[in-house]
């Protein structure tokens, strides 16, 4: 039977964490990720789950701690939002590098200065070279159930996972969610039984020695291969997911984009914004749509060339200023993507919703407009677009 | 304690395999220290000597579970640790008791990994911190830490033809790190085994955290020769530049003093870096490192009088 509640979508991420039930969760608050770990928290103070909870002195020393964990073959998960995934920074790369299955949620909040609360996706993506799995959600349904498939994509594949959603816009948002029986969460993730363990003192191991040139490289090199190789695990255990629960979401989805003639792509809640404007420009028989990235760690790159070689413009909206005085972080990479194709869409670089700022529809709407424009010139918009902007 | 007898007879749990130099104390600080707490320990450690020495893959000296992550974290990592063998041995998947000890360099410990030190101590998780303390941050090249003493001469803190070397005293870590109410915190050095083992074996019978710092001379930074680790290690507890003592349950106790103290100079001519200091303009620079050594320790022992 099919269980439904309001939650809002860090209650929803904390929910998923408790049914989850890992053996250490270590977490430091920062807005807007504070809520999961003190709803988290409440849980384990009432005993609904005998997770070792860790209320760390920082940011650094959650992660530190979590991936000291997993080291020991424990599951271990955090959550954290901008200057607190800054702080982790140094401690994303080794959580890769070592292999350790993490599951962090990160509420997506710009980054200082000027200090703001607020959501972009300056955070996540400037932890991108970092050998995290990304992936962000559009809702909070969709976090609930990523957060919970995230457990397994992280342990079979042996690294870490970041589940991504927008700071207010869905962190503190309630919304009707469906939830799982504690039972079938538990079923799906299954247990986990790890490689090595550093608490196995009967056949000790050295974790995190000193690599010279002679052997480092082929250690990247195996965390690259790893990264690739994650693409077909998410895939499957996401159709898993669809099977067993009817929930699926594709590495990438699109809306009402089979014809159409231009169409944007974006990350996080505004795909759903994004649906909205579609909807009413196809009322007037406008040919537009919408395209998610889901993952955007690994690049699914395959996907990508499928999905928009044959779309004639193509706009992109990126949550965050990687300063290159070129465009935007997803713009960049999907540029690199369709370089080498014949066909290919014209393309056009929107820099969106820094802070917090809000996107409409009718902004959205705009945006459609000015790609038609660039259909009938014909030439990819050189500037990058800065919607909403004063 | 453990007689030498026995602790000979113990399997080397820090072993062959390690490169560091000739005369270091760090090692055989660790090798101490593993030898007094016995197999079933997992050990962390940051970045610094001991950690580049000990482990260039795909080699490594430990014979104990050993995790190395980054420079500023060795007590976040204990914590993670142990905070993942108390759920595991909840849910029964370890039955064995383990014990825990991170190893911390003295800029991993008193400056970048000051922090999670105090977080992990004040959370009271249950681990013995040993603070290999050889006055600088040697891996990068004999750097001032707070550890360093004064007027030492460092990279960071040169004695040149203006600055006598550094300007400050060391920072007292141990009496930090009681101040966070531990059960247990304790001085020691490698010339004094049977004291620093006797430590050992206290801090890991408490249910907490304790701390030890062990003063461990590094040739290269402290510029002797090899062979005098021992001798300098001991001269330092002799001069009362570093008492053995310990803080158990609010009670100081001094574990061992000088019958006669020994002028600093004899310490402080073994090390080039203190050479500048024998320049005649100097000699009240030795006068200051003197009375400096004479109030700390006259300060301990106000301390060790009235817990008494
Ligand atoms: C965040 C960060 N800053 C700086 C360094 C460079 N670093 C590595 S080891 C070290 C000094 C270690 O000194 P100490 O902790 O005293 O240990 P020792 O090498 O003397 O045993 C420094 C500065 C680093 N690895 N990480």
């Amino acid at each position: 039977m099919k269980k439904i509640v309001a939650k809002t979508g860090n209650e929803a991420l904390a929910f998923a964490m408790k049914q989850i039930a890992p053996d250490v969760v270590a977490a430091y608050p920062i807005t807007p990720s504070t809520e999961v770990v003190y709803t988290f928290s409440s849980f384990v103070a009432d005993g609904e789950v005998d997770t070792e909870f860790v209320a760390v002195e920082s940011e650094h020393s959650a992660i530190s701690a979590c991936i000291a964990a997993a080291a020991c073959g424990a599951r271990a998960m955090t959550a954290t939002a901008s200057q607190g995934l800054a702080l982790m920074h140094e401690m994303l790369f080794i959580a890769s590098a070592l292999r350790l299955p993490i599951v962090m949620a990160v509420v997506n909040r710009t980054l200082s200065a000027p200090l703001n609360i607020h959501c972009d996706h300056s955070d996540s993506l400037a932890s991108r070279d970092s050998g995290w799995i990304q992936l962000f959600c559009a809702n909070s349904q969709e976090a609930y159930d990523t957060l919970i498939q995230a457990v397994r994509i992280a342990e079979e594949c042996y690294l870490p996972v970041m589940v991504t959603i927008d700071g207010f816009i869905l962190s503190h948002c309630m919304e009707r969610i469906e939830v799982l029986s504690d039972e079938e969460v538990k079923d799906f993730i299954k247990e986990f039984k790890p490689n090595y363990s550093l608490l196995d003192v009967d056949n000790p191991i050295t974790v995190g020695p000193a690599c010279l040139p002679d052997s480092y490289f082929e250690h990247k090199r195996a965390v690259a291969e790893a990264m690739r190789e994650s693409l077909p695990v998410i895939e499957k255990v996401s159709r898993e997911f669809g099977e067993r629960f009817g929930r699926y979401y594709d590495i990438m989805e699109g809306y009402e984009t089979k014809d159409c003639e231009v169409a944007i792509i974006a990350m996080g809640s505004t795909y759903e914004t994004a649906t909205v404007a579609v909807d009413n420009l196809r009322e007037k028989g406008e040919k537009v749509g919408v395209f998610k990235l889901k993952t955007f760690r690994p690049f699914p790159h395959q996907k990508i060339l499928k999905e928009l070689r044959e779309i004639p413009v193509l706009g992109v909206l990126d949550r965050a200023e990687p300063l290159s005085s070129y465009g935007g972080i997803l713009y960049t990479e999907i540029r690199a993507v369709l370089a080498d194709e014949k066909k290919k869409p014209l393309t056009a670089s929107y820099i969106y919703g820094l802070g917090g700022r809000e996107i409409t529809p009718e902004e959205i709407e705009e945006v459609f407009e000015e790609l038609f424009l660039i259909k009938e010139k014909g030439k990819s918009k050189e500037e990058v677009g800065y919607i909403g902007v004063k | 304690m453990a007689s030498l007898k026995e602790l000979v007879k113990r399997k080397e749990l820090f072993s062959y395999g390690h490169r560091a130099c000739a005369g270091c104390g760090e090692v055989l600080a660790v090798r101490q220290v593993l030898l007094a707490a016995g197999e079933n320990v997992a050990c962390a450690m940051p970045t610094g000597c001991l950690e580049i020495v000990s482990t260039i893959y795909p080699h490594t000296a430990w014979q104990v579970p050993i995790f190395h992550s980054a420079f500023e974290n060795a007590a976040a990592t204990i914590a993670g640790m142990e905070s993942a063998y108390r759920a595991l041995k909840r849910r029964g998947k370890i039955t064995k008791e383990i014990k825990f000890i991170a190893f911390g360099g003295d800029g991993g410990t008193y400056d970048i990994g000051f922090q999670a030190l105090s977080g992990a101590i004040e959370r009271r998780h249950r681990f013995l911190y040993v603070c290999t303390d050889n006055q600088a941050y040697m891996n990068t090249g004999i750097q001032r830490s707070s550890a360093t003493p004064s007027f030492a001469d460092t990279t960071t803190s040169p004695a040149g033809k203006k600055l006598p070397g550094k300007l400050q005293p060391r920072k007292d870590i141990v009496e930090i790190v009681i101040a966070h109410d531990v059960p247990y915190a304790a001085q020691t050095t490698v010339a004094f085994w049977n004291d620093l083992v006797t430590k050992v074996e206290k801090a890991l019978s408490y249910d907490g955290p304790t701390f030890i710092n062990i003063l461990v001379p590094c040739p290269l930074g402290w510029v002797y020769p090899t062979d005098r680790t021992i001798e300098i290690s001991r001269l330092a507890v002799e001069t009362n530049f570093w008492p053995l003592y310990e803080y158990e349950n609010g009670v100081y106790r001094l574990n061992y003093e000088p019958k006669e103290r020994k002028p600093i100079e004899e310490w402080l001519k073994m090390q080039g870096r203190f050479r500048h200091l024998f320049l005649p303009e100097n000699q009240k620079l030795i006068e200051e490192f003197q009375r400096e050594v004479d109030e700390r320790f006259a300060r301990l022992k106000r301390r060790v009088a009235m817990s008494g």
